[in-house]
């Protein structure tokens, strides 16, 4: 039983180590791999469209990570940079995409609905306001025998 | 009865958007090449690695870009159209052969059939960025003067070529 626990446990073991990726060739420069890392997150990759391409390992997106450490190298800034991307790919490839006509909808589109839902809200609340202003109102009868209730005397009323 | 039908009608909105989503194709990126030059760039020709080829080359002409790759399994799926385009003569084709080993390129030219005046070897697909390629195949249109009046990913079909393709090169060729 030992010995079957044991073998077990040892086919166990190596699966881990199997399963990790080997690490990815990394520019030399840690500040070039930063800047590397921080706008590939920024970029979609296209071929597996809800990943950026920092954490995909597609073959494209590896192709233009090797683009962004070779303009890093070549001393473009981040706007001119994400720049080319969009001239090849278009907005989409930036996970954020600019404001424009085309997209006020989806820049603007939450918080009107967020102020269409306040509004709704507001004026849902006002409107139980008043209806429970109203319902709290009581006539002099009702005075009478709600004071009769309380005192003990509704056999009385 | 009309408060229980805000959410009824709600629920049918959101469906109807949900539902149109069904058919719609989120891999058809617009791109934003079309109605710009076609990237210059100088390729050695796929099965003459000593010519080189350039869009330059092409001036003058209406012509077609494929990007296709041996490992492309769409490729495939596309290649008897594009034989039988190439039969018809109607259209010049430059295949930009992508991310791929000279050998397996050339030997499925000869096993498929070859429909390019010529395929540019693109092996380290750094022009194919410049043409903002993300998925093979894909297909440009490119005018007389040398500007992408289309663009199209995935494989070509028969209706797609019929419908869309050839009456745009038609078109192009008469201005």
């Amino acid at each position: 039983m030992r010995g079957l626990i044991v073998v077990l446990a040892a086919l166990m073991l190596p699966f881990s180590a199997l399963h990790a990726e080997e690490a990815k060739p990394l520019a030399d420069d840690p500040v070039v791999e930063a800047r590397v890392q921080k706008l590939g997150e920024e970029l979609r990759c296209l071929v597996c469209q809800n990943q950026n391409i920092a954490d995909s390992h597609a073959d494209l997106a590896m192709d233009l990570k090797k683009q962004l450490r070779e303009q890093i190298a070549a001393g473009r800034s981040d706007g001119e940079i994400k720049d080319f991307m969009v001239e090849r790919y278009g907005d989409f490839v930036l996970y954020r995409p600019p404001l424009k006509a085309s997209t006020v909808l989806l820049w603007a589109g939450p918080f009107a609905l967020l102020l269409l839902v306040v509004v709704l809200l507001l004026r849902r609340l006002r409107s139980r306001a008043e209806r429970a202003a109203v319902a709290n109102t009581l006539s002099a009868d009702e005075h009478e025998r709600a004071r009769a209730l309380l005192a003990g005397e509704e056999n009385k009323v | 009865m009309k408060r229980y039908l805000w959410p009824l009608g709600l629920f049918l909105v959101l469906a109807g958007f949900l539902f149109a989503g069904l058919y719609l194709n989120p891999r058809e990126v617009p791109s934003p090449l079309i109605g710009k030059t076609v990237p210059a760039f100088s390729l050695p020709q796929l099965a003459a690695p000593d010519k080189t080829f350039s869009p330059a080359d092409m001036k003058g002409k209406v012509w077609l870009v494929n990007v296709w790759a041996s490992w492309c399994v769409s490729c495939r799926q596309e290649h008897p159209l594009l034989v039988e385009l190439a039969k018809t003569g109607l259209v010049p084709m430059i295949g930009l052969h992508y991310k791929d080993e000279r050998d397996a390129g050339l030997k499925w030219l000869a096993e498929g059939g070859d429909p390019y005046l010529l395929s540019a070897h693109d092996r380290d697909g750094r022009v194919a960025i410049d043409f903002g390629v993300y998925g093979t195949p894909e297909t440009f249109i490119v005018d007389k003067a040398g500007v992408i009046r289309y663009k199209h990913t995935g494989p070509l079909t028969p209706q797609l070529l019929r419908d869309d393709i050839l009456p745009r090169v038609k078109q192009l060729e008469a201005s």
